[in-house]
């Protein structure tokens, strides 16, 4: 456990890649099977554990420590796990216990058990070995490394393709022990599973500038729907809907698993569309991150797939073939497979860069959110490969807005005013519209930070109204109909963009105009 | 407020003594609150205070606590000779240093260490009411680069509560130097770069690191030279302390050195002419990982020269005054811990002290 300790202390800390790589490679060379097995499927999301939830955890601490000052302390630190490790009443330097015997004994726990053991835990480990038993309990680890890194280190570690691992991933399970065997010199642990997720395709951004120097005639062009990028397999009776980093999304879409009455993968975009209208993201976002979905949200936010690619057909493998071929062989597989919820995402008209531009300038539907580019010859390539797919994104709508409030941030940073709530004029009163968290630099936050504490004129607990002097620059991509916003609209991905310190605040904008911005 | 508070006979005693005198018959009036600082008035003069006064005593020479243009100031020599190398020598009006107990109006004010850094001292002041002690900034972790902190029992103490939160409990600092040394050890060919206040956080790292077995040179930028060659003349045995300049094109000289800097040095293109430099930041603050990815810090070290949370909560439980002021800092969890133990305590919400700047 304490090696396991150490590598996430050092994770977290490690300013960049390369080095969160060289700790995964030297923790996986130094550490036994299972506990580096165990570790890996900590760090990617795969170690099945009876959740340890926040509840339980704040329970216990509750009965340790006074509520207020535990209140206090957690504002500051901005993390639950973080907090009560250092302000649990155990030993600084205490015992250590194996990884294996600590996963292995949530695993075995009863409900009823777990407030019991999690608590003798706490008592007999050490302050940061507390943090990463939190850490391992509560399945959130958060140290800055994602399952595609982890996997990378892996492939790393064994001189391995990292597209061979990510095609093998689904079929192996904790601790990996095969896979390691492969890494260290044994043979490639057969694909056990059925429809495995498979690397995707990833564009790059351009800009007109870029494009002037590319042939158009070379080019297919589509848009780009703001849902989110799926992977729909079937295979041999077994449907999967994945997200493009590889996660399972199938149990919180079981109308799109229904539609997947075919054998192959598609690559498509996944919306929320009732007939042939196309809802807004926000309708999506409902649907997002559940593990089980009603009867009623079916119906009112019904899921669809609007196909871009097609990387499997009938056991035949279609990546290495060109765009062009691969664009025919959807058109016919969608017609094939005839389903309401599955339809083809077209291709866009245009004779050169310019036609392109216009159409891009004015989308026939607020649900898109740019054009993808892509050469008629490129093949299907995992990962984002500079020179093939582009995508071209709408300019964001942008106000100027006054700031009204700002919050101690949580987490990254935390000592910081950094949430800031802003405001249009609606005659000459405030109206708060928004609310953003980045955007910024680290220089333009302690900038604003400064602002915040030199122009406090009055306090609510974490949050301080300023006064009304700021001018900030909001970009964000999209507005929705709010009832729940006082300004009867809602930003989406608002942040902000520029301090526009040469404006004063009577020129910033008026609600009017943000409420001008709404589709319709 | 905590006047009227007697929650047990020693404290009531003590109260009762102070009754006889007309104006002042509490050590709490003995001091109060003006926008320039924390005032005395039967002795007229100032403690800390953020702008210019005709009479201030110093704690200690950091510069949020010792500023200039006062006309007269009382501070241990120690302090004064800092305050001399931080603002030239006619920093203030008149200079007085501090030798036993000195007469001032109505009460007496005498200095007593507080561990915090070189010349580092508590206020201790006793007047008819009784005795108030204002302790500046104070750590009970002692370091060979200054005197420890002295507990003197008091009627009214007036504390800092920079880490007054549960969850500051620093540890030891030998073993956070030991994770400093295992790093050099693990990445040889890496500089490490420390970030450390010039006046004590820096010497007392230094103290570590000799403390640990560190004998080799231990390089330093420009801004920590002036501090680290006064302590030096003070009689604490720095060692082998060199200039951290770059020769041209001899970036490698520095694989595997120890380089202390302020923390303001990393935000520059100074810290790029070494070699592929491990970030490293010496600050109690560190203990929130929040912080140390807010700073880009590799390698945070929990290294702190205030009291945390058992020793601040100790401290006033140790003096166990009549009634307990907190100056700056997280005042609104130490207040609670005070409520909870019975103990009056009020917050004076002082302004101008920089608390992030460990
Ligand atoms: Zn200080
Ligand atoms: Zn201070």
């Amino acid at each position: 456990m304490r090696a396991f300790a150490r590598l996430l202390e050092n994770l977290a800390f490690a300013p960049r890649r390369t080095a969160k790589t060289q700790h995964l490679l030297r923790h996986f060379a130094t550490q036994p099977d299972p506990a580096r097995g165990l570790a890996l499927a900590a760090l990617t999301g795969d170690l099945e554990l009876r959740a340890v939830r926040p509840t339980l955890l704040r329970a216990l601490v509750a009965e340790r420590t006074d509520e207020v000052l535990f209140a206090a302390s957690y504002d500051h630190v901005g993390d639950l796990a973080e907090t009560i490790a250092l302000i649990w009443p155990g030993p600084e330097h205490g015992a250590d216990a194996s990884l294996p015997d600590l996963v292995a004994e949530l695993q075995a726990a009863s409900r009823a058990e777990l407030p019991g053991i999690v608590a003798r835990r706490l008592d007999s480990l050490g302050t940061s070995e507390r943090y990463a038993y939190l850490k391992l309990a509560t399945g959130g680890l958060r140290v800055g490394v994602s399952g595609r890194l982890a996997r990378a280190a892996v492939a790393d570690y064994g001189g391995l393709d990292l597209a061979e691992v990510e095609e093998i991933w689904h079929g192996l399970s904790p601790p990996y022990t095969a896979l390691f065997a492969w890494a260290e010199g044994a043979a490639k642990p057969a694909s056990a599973a059925r429809a495995p997720f498979r690397p995707v395709m990833l564009s790059t951004p351009t800009d007109p500038d870029a494009l002037r120097a590319l042939p158009p005639a070379e080019f297919a062009a589509e848009w780009k729907w703001d849902g989110i990028r799926v992977q729909a397999v079937a295979d041999g009776g077994v449907r999967r809907l994945y997200s493009r980093t590889g996660e399972d999304i199938s149990a919180a879409f079981p109308d799109v698993i229904a539609a997947l009455g075919f054998d192959g993968v598609l690559d498509a975009e996944l919306l929320i569309r009732r007939g042939a209208a196309v809802a807004p993201f926000g309708d999506l976002q409902k649907r997002l991150g559940r593990k089980g979905v009603g009867a009623r949200m079916l119906e009112s936010h019904p899921a669809a797939l609007r196909a871009y690619d097609l990387m499997l057909w009938q056991g035949r493998d279609l990546r290495a073939q060109p765009f062009a071929a691969r664009r025919a062989a959807l058109e016919f597989a969608v017609a094939a497979i005839d389903h309401p919820r599955i339809d083809l995402s077209p291709l866009l008209p245009f004779g050169n860069w310019d036609d392109l531009a216009a159409l891009r300038a004015d989308p026939p539907h607020p649900v898109i959110e740019g054009v993808m580019i892509k050469p008629r010859a490129s093949p299907y390539l995992a990962g984002r490969i500079k020179g093939h797919w582009f995508k071209w994104k709408r300019d964001p709508m942008v106000v100027d807005a006054v700031l009204m409030y700002a919050q101690r941030g949580h987490g990254k940073r935390s000592g910081y005013y950094s949430d800031f709530t802003f405001g249009l004029w609606d005659g000459d009163a405030l109206v708060p519209v928004g609310k953003a968290y980045f955007g910024f630099t680290d220089a333009e936050l302690r900038a604003l930070d400064r602002f915040v504490r030199a122009n406090t004129i009055e306090r609510f607990g974490p949050v301080r109204a300023v006064r009304p002097d700021k001018v900030i620059e909001v970009a964000f991509e999209g507005l929705n109909r709010s009832t729940r916003h006082k300004s009867g609209v809602a930003m989406r991905f608002p942040r902000i963009a520029r301090i526009r310190d040469d404006k004063p605040p009577e020129q910033a904008d008026r609600l009017e105009t943000l409420l001008e911005m709404l589709p319709e | 407020m905590g006047g009227r508070f007697l929650p047990c006979t020693r404290r009531a005693r003590r109260y009762l003594h102070g009754m006889g005198a007309e104006t002042v018959n509490t050590a709490a009036q003995m001091l109060e609150y003006r926008p320039e600082g924390l005032f005395c008035p039967a002795g007229e003069f100032f403690i800390d205070p953020v702008r210019p006064v005709p009479r201030a005593l110093i704690t200690h020479g950091h510069a949020d606590h010792a500023r200039a243009g006062h006309g007269a100031v009382l501070a241990t020599a120690q302090t004064l000779d800092i305050m001399a190398i931080r603002y030239g020598a006619d920093f203030a009006g008149a200079q007085q240093a501090a030798d036993g107990p000195v007469r001032l109006g109505d009460v007496t004010a005498r200095f007593v260490p507080a561990g915090h850094v070189l010349g580092s001292a508590q206020v201790v002041i006793d007047g008819p009411g009784g005795r108030a002690v204002v302790s500046g900034d104070y750590t009970r972790t002692p370091s060979p680069a200054c005197a420890p902190f002295e507990p003197v029992p008091c009627d009214l103490f007036v504390t800092e509560a920079t880490f007054g939160l549960p969850v500051f409990r620093h540890p030891d600092p030998g073993a956070e130097i030991a994770r400093l040394l295992a790093s050099v050890a693990a990445f040889p060919e890496r500089a490490h770069l420390v970030g450390a206040y010039a006046l004590g956080k820096a010497q007392r790292v230094i103290m570590l690191l000799r403390a640990a077995g560190w004998d080799g040179p231990i390089y330093l930028h420009g801004a920590l030279e002036r501090l680290c060659a006064y302590h030096i003349a003070q009689g604490v045995a720095l060692g082998d302390l060199r200039p951290a300049t770059v020769a041209r094109g001899r970036k490698g000289d520095f694989a595997g050195a120890i380089i202390l800097a302020p923390p303001s040095a990393f935000a520059a293109t100074w810290a790029q002419r070494f070699p592929d430099p491990v970030i490293a930041f010496a600050s109690g603050w560190m203990q929130i990982r929040a912080r140390a990815r807010q700073r880009g810090v590799e390698l945070p070290l929990v290294i702190s020269d205030h009291v945390d949370w058992p020793q601040l909560t100790a401290t006033i439980a140790e003096l166990d005054p009549a009634e307990t002021w907190i100056t700056h800092g997280r005042e609104d969890a130490l207040l609670r811990w005070c409520a909870l133990t019975g103990r009056a305590a009020r917050p004076l919400n002082l302004v101008g002290y920089e608390d992030e700047a460990e």
